[in-house]
């Protein structure tokens, strides 16, 4: 394959990489985030796979077996581990402004400038070999693709490389979408986008592969298991080494665990650049099958392989390219280059990123920030010089890396390079950890930890492998410094059967965490230390308290503080900034003193710019502040929590005490209401008896005032009185009556009865009553047997009530009254027709209310309580029965009542 | 000899008054309902009207409207006698320009008495 294809895919992916970058922060300007998705984070969190995922795998199971599985087993134990743990540094991050781990943990202990120089020193150390080992990759495939060994070209000077231009493109590329925004804590959309898809674009790549290899060169999994399981030197590989193997294991699973949360690029992407916490709850179970995915061929294509391979010099970390190409299969082998292409540019990418910004805000921006000159500087003029910084690192990284890959990387195979790395970030962990769950975590602890287990490192894995790649010589490796066997670099103290990364980690792990704790135990903190471990620790109580940043107590003038934020985003940004929070925060800006939290609003805005040591500095310059004590300023910060758990406290219980206040008052109305028609009943009902009583009265003092009168005249008024009484007692008893059945004291008396000869009673007994009136009344059913069950008693009232109604309305002389039992399906109706004047229709149901006339107008009706339809009502109720009217005013009235036959 | 109306819808309480007031030597015309009332009240125009105001027909608050509602009527008095009792009742009768309002049930001694003082004043 022409050399000239190769470099044009290459470029030609980079330039496709451009525009989704491009695309993703042209979506973002319109607000259409392509990011803010709980997949895409997921996906980006695929930069864990690099170039050797890629080829390293397989080269790695080719020799070592189903081993290189530790690599992905750490990061899904971790990934159960991302709520926890992930979710709490990202609330940190947010809250703090914070845009590296180097700035993490220097924040975490007292905001200390030289942690974050050491840290960055060490990720530069540990790093830059592994960006160099991408750039191996990238240069040995593409030699692979044009059949020429990348010595070759790397013969003729840099400027004949290849690999060269890539570096250089790639630095363009990061500078592009890296340095966009001063402020490093903004999210970088079109980088983010990029990442993603390269995680799919190796993922298909990959899979692409290990289908040609697996179904196209074999007869699937069966057929290459079976012959590799035929082959003497590849049936050890099926089975795990017994020695220090399960240890190797364990020590491997940690390892990558701490990696995939530690190392530059997993912070930024996971934690940096994470947009939603909850993003991460997807990410627990898409990253894991992630890794499932991309490692399910990695086995079969190691075999293949070495089952194709076994007589040549082909070396097993380039089967993943040889193998398609070997079978001429060009567009294929095309496509896996540009998949491992991805996978070691998007490492690149973050790395380069993550390192750059932890390099120009914990190195060079407080080291120029000393310079008074630069100080002095106008307007804006610092963010333009401190993303010149960002890029020239930037580009320093990728320089580095390069020349590290021409120099040193030849002899050094792509898995050991990656778990030197590994071992480098997770000196990080014990402080980074310990710093947000124990408080007593100090600054010299974390120092200490960080400096011993570096020693350690560098010692146990740097040594051996520079002795390993001829650089210094074997003397060291085999007798121990000065001659010291116990001191022997893989056998430290002695200890021996361990391979060379498990005995690193376990000894710098060992002495780092053990002088972290001791020496975090035994060393004073200072007040900023202890007001930052507070916010740490706590940071899920603290994190909406206005206080939380550093605490400062002193005073700065309003207009130097604003100056200062302008000189780093400029005076319009700046201000934007300043009146959005004054606003949010209520805090008046025409006063000269800054109010304590815009201090505060910032230190946190620069230290997205700058870093958070150096915006204490820079912050410290324009405020002179008083010596506070630490426990002032956790009271203060305490009180504020106080504060906002005395809030929630009293609107919980303001809360309840309006949901009481509801219902007390609901219960008053419904008391109310109660009461109202009480009241009102009982107002009716002493009305009702009032106008018996006065008619009493007066025919009584009439008597007893004028013992003169005649005798037939007296006879009169005692006979009225009798009258007035009797409609008094039996107004009374209706009034008893009705609270009887209202109150479900009244017990049926059921029996069954001949509703026929109920109707007959009850008409005989009010005929005579009818007869004063000429009224006829005609029983209108034909003769056969109504049985049904009831209390007789009570229905006799029923029919008692609505026919002295039906008297009382019909009109003398030519009423006629009908009385008729209907027969409905499962119950008996008794229909009571008058020919009067008739109910006006919106009447119809309100007449079944007690006292329904008293109340309801100021005319009377002639006679009667007010209270007999409302006893019928209860009784049919109480029975089961329905009863109603139809009437029209002029066409007399049909009062119906049912009864079931039960 | 001065002309009282009774208007009341109760037989006993019509009775008894009618008696007390012929026995106090007062012309007495007795009404049963609001039309009954008004005919007598046109065309007799007693002095004073003892006014119910729960009627079949029409309210005694109506009654009153109309005595003062016209000049030739409303020198006539008017005493209310009602079981109505409550405060706005009693109020509507006197804004309505009533002499007296009497709760049901009184003493028919002290009826007479108020009586007898409203027409000496007249």
């Amino acid at each position: 394959m022409s050399n000239w294809i190769v470099i044009g895919t290459a470029l030609a992916y980079l330039f496709l990489l451009f525009g989704i970058a491009y695309y993703a922060e042209y979506r973002m300007k319109k607000g259409k985030s392509l990011i803010s998705n709980p997949y895409v984070y997921a996906l980006s969190l695929g930069v864990f796979c690099t170039a050797w995922t890629y080829y390293g795998s397989v080269g790695q199971a080719s020799t070592r077996g189903i081993d290189f599985i530790t690599v992905y087993i750490g990061p899904t134990i971790m990934a159960a581990l991302f709520w926890p743990m992930l979710r709490k540094i990202i609330r940190i991050c947010h809250t703090q402004r914070i845009n590296s781990i180097a700035d993490f943990i220097s924040t975490r202990y007292g905001k200390n400038f030289s942690l974050a120089v050491v840290i960055t020193i060490l990720c530069v150390l540990g790093i830059i070999p592994y960006i160099a080992l991408q750039l191996k990759a990238i240069s040995a495939s593409m030699g692979i693709l044009a059949k020429s060994g990348p010595e070759q070209s790397g013969l003729s000077g840099f400027l004949g490389d290849n690999t060269f231009y890539i570096s250089l493109a790639l630095a363009a590329f990061i500078t592009l979408f890296g340095t966009r925004s001063i402020d490093a804590s903004e999210k970088h959309e079109g980088l983010v986008a990029a990442v993603a898809f390269e995680s799919v674009v190796k993922l298909l790549a990959f899979l692409a592969v290990g289908l040609f290899v697996t179904y196209g060169i074999f007869n699937g999994f069966g057929d290459i298991f079976t012959r590799a399981s035929a082959d003497l030197s590849l049936k050890k590989l099926f089975v795990l080494e017994e020695n220090s193997t399960y240890s190797s294991w364990f020590f491997l699973c940690m390892l990558s665990m701490l990696a995939i949360v530690f190392l530059p690029r997993q912070f930024q992407m996971g934690v940096v650049e994470n947009t939603n916490e909850s993003h991460v709850k997807k990410a627990i179970w898409v990253f894991p099958l992630y890794l499932l995915l991309i490692n399910i061929f990695v086995l079969p294509i190691a075999f293949g392989g070495k089952l194709i391979f076994a007589q040549t010099d082909v070396h097993a970390d380039t089967y993943v390219l040889s193998l398609p190409l070997h079978y001429g299969a060009d567009i294929l082998s095309l496509l896996t280059f540009i998949g491992g292409f991805s996978a070691a540019t998007s490492m690149i990418i973050v790395e380069t990123i993550a390192l750059s910004t932890m390099m120009s805000n914990n190195i060079a921006t407080p080291l120029l920030l000393t310079s008074k000159r630069f100080r002095s500087g106008r307007e804006g003029s610092f963010s333009k010089i401190i993303l010149n910084i960002r890029r020239f690192s930037i580009l320093l990284i990728i320089l580095l890396a390069y020349m590290y890959d021409k120099m040193v990387a030849l002899h050094i195979s792509l898995v050991s390079i990656g778990l030197i790395s590994f071992a480098a970030v997770a000196q990080f962990a014990p402080a980074l950890i310990g710093g947000i769950y124990w408080k007593q975590a100090s600054q010299k602890g974390a120092m200490a930890g960080i400096l011993l287990g570096f020693v350690i490192w560098f010692y146990t894995a740097i040594i051996p492998s520079m002795a390993n790649a001829g650089i210094i010589g074997n003397d060291m490796l085999l007798n121990g410094l000065f001659g010291q066997s116990w001191l022997r670099p893989t056998a430290l103290f002695g200890l021996e059967g361990m391979d060379s990364i498990s005995h690193c980690f376990f000894w710098s792990m060992l002495f780092n965490i053990g002088s972290f704790v001791a020496v975090s135990i035994n060393s004073g903190k200072s007040d900023q230390e202890r007001y930052q471990a507070e916010i740490f620790v706590d940071i899920f109580r603290h994190a909406n308290s206005p206080a939380t940043g550093t605490f400062w107590k002193g005073t700065a003038s309003m207009p130097d503080l604003s100056d200062l934020i302008s000189n780093f985003l400029g005076r319009d940004r700046a201000q934007k900034l300043i009146r959005q929070y004054a606003q949010r925060h209520q805090i008046p800006l025409d006063q000269k003193n800054a109010d304590p939290r815009m201090v505060n609003f910032a230190e946190k805005v620069l230290s997205g710019v700058i870093g958070s040591a150096s915006a204490r500095i820079m912050v410290g310059t324009v405020t002179k502040e008083e010596n506070i004590r630490i426990d002032e300023v956790l009271r203060i910060l305490q009180e504020s929590q106080q504060m906002i758990e005395l809030n929630k406290e009293l609107r919980r219980k303001s809360l309840e005490l309006q949901k009481a206040t509801d219902e007390l008052r609901k219960a008053n109305d419904q008391l109310r209401d109660m009461d109202e028609i009480k009241d009102e009943f009982l107002y009716t009902v002493t009305h009702e008896l009032r106008t018996p009583l006065t008619s009493i009265r007066a025919m009584a003092e009439i008597i007893y005032d004028n013992p003169e009168m005649e005798a037939d005249e007296k006879t009169r008024f005692i006979s009225g009185i009798i009258r007035e009484t009797e409609r008094l007692s039996h107004l009374i008893s209706q009034v008893l009556n009705l609270e009887r059945y209202e109150s479900g004291r009244q017990k049926l008396n059921s029996s069954a009865v001949q509703l026929n000869t109920l109707l007959n009673n009850i008409i005989d007994s009010v005929e005579p009553l009818a007869m004063e009136k000429n009224i006829r009344i005609i029983r209108n059913w034909p003769d056969a047997m109504y049985l049904l069950q009831c209390d007789a008693a009570l229905i006799e009232q029923v029919v008692y009530n609505l026919l002295t109604n039906a008297i009382r309305f019909s009109p003398e002389n030519h009423g006629i009254i009908k009385v008729s039992i209907r027969n409905n399906h499962d119950e008996w109706e008794v229909w009571v027709e008058d020919n009067g004047k008739g109910i006006p229709a919106d009447l119809h149901t309100l007449i079944f209310d007690k006292f329904f006339q008293a109340r309801n107008q100021t005319l009377r009706k002639p006679e009667g309580t007010g209270l007999g339809l409302a006893i019928c009502k209860k009784i049919i109720d109480m029975h089961g029965g329905k009863i109603w009217v139809e009437s029209e005013e002029g066409k007399g009235s049909k009062f119906i009542f049912t009864l079931p036959l039960q | 000899m001065k002309k009282i109306l009774v208007v009341d819808d109760d037989p006993y309480i019509l009775m008894s008054l009618e008696f007390l007031m012929k026995k106090e030597g007062f012309d007495v015309k007795v009404a049963r309902n609001g039309t009954e009332a008004l005919d007598i009240i046109q065309q007799e125009t007693p002095a004073l009207v003892l006014l119910d105001i729960m009627m079949p027909d029409m309210d005694g608050y109506a009654i009153c409207k109309h005595i003062k509602g016209n000049k030739k009527l409303q020198h006539i008095k008017v005493v209310f006698l009602s079981a109505k009792s409550k405060e706005s009742d009693i109020q509507k009768g006197y804004d309505l320009g009533a002499s007296l309002y009497v709760t049901k049930p009184f003493s028919t001694r002290d009826l007479m008495k108020k009586v007898r003082e409203l027409l000496a004043a007249a």
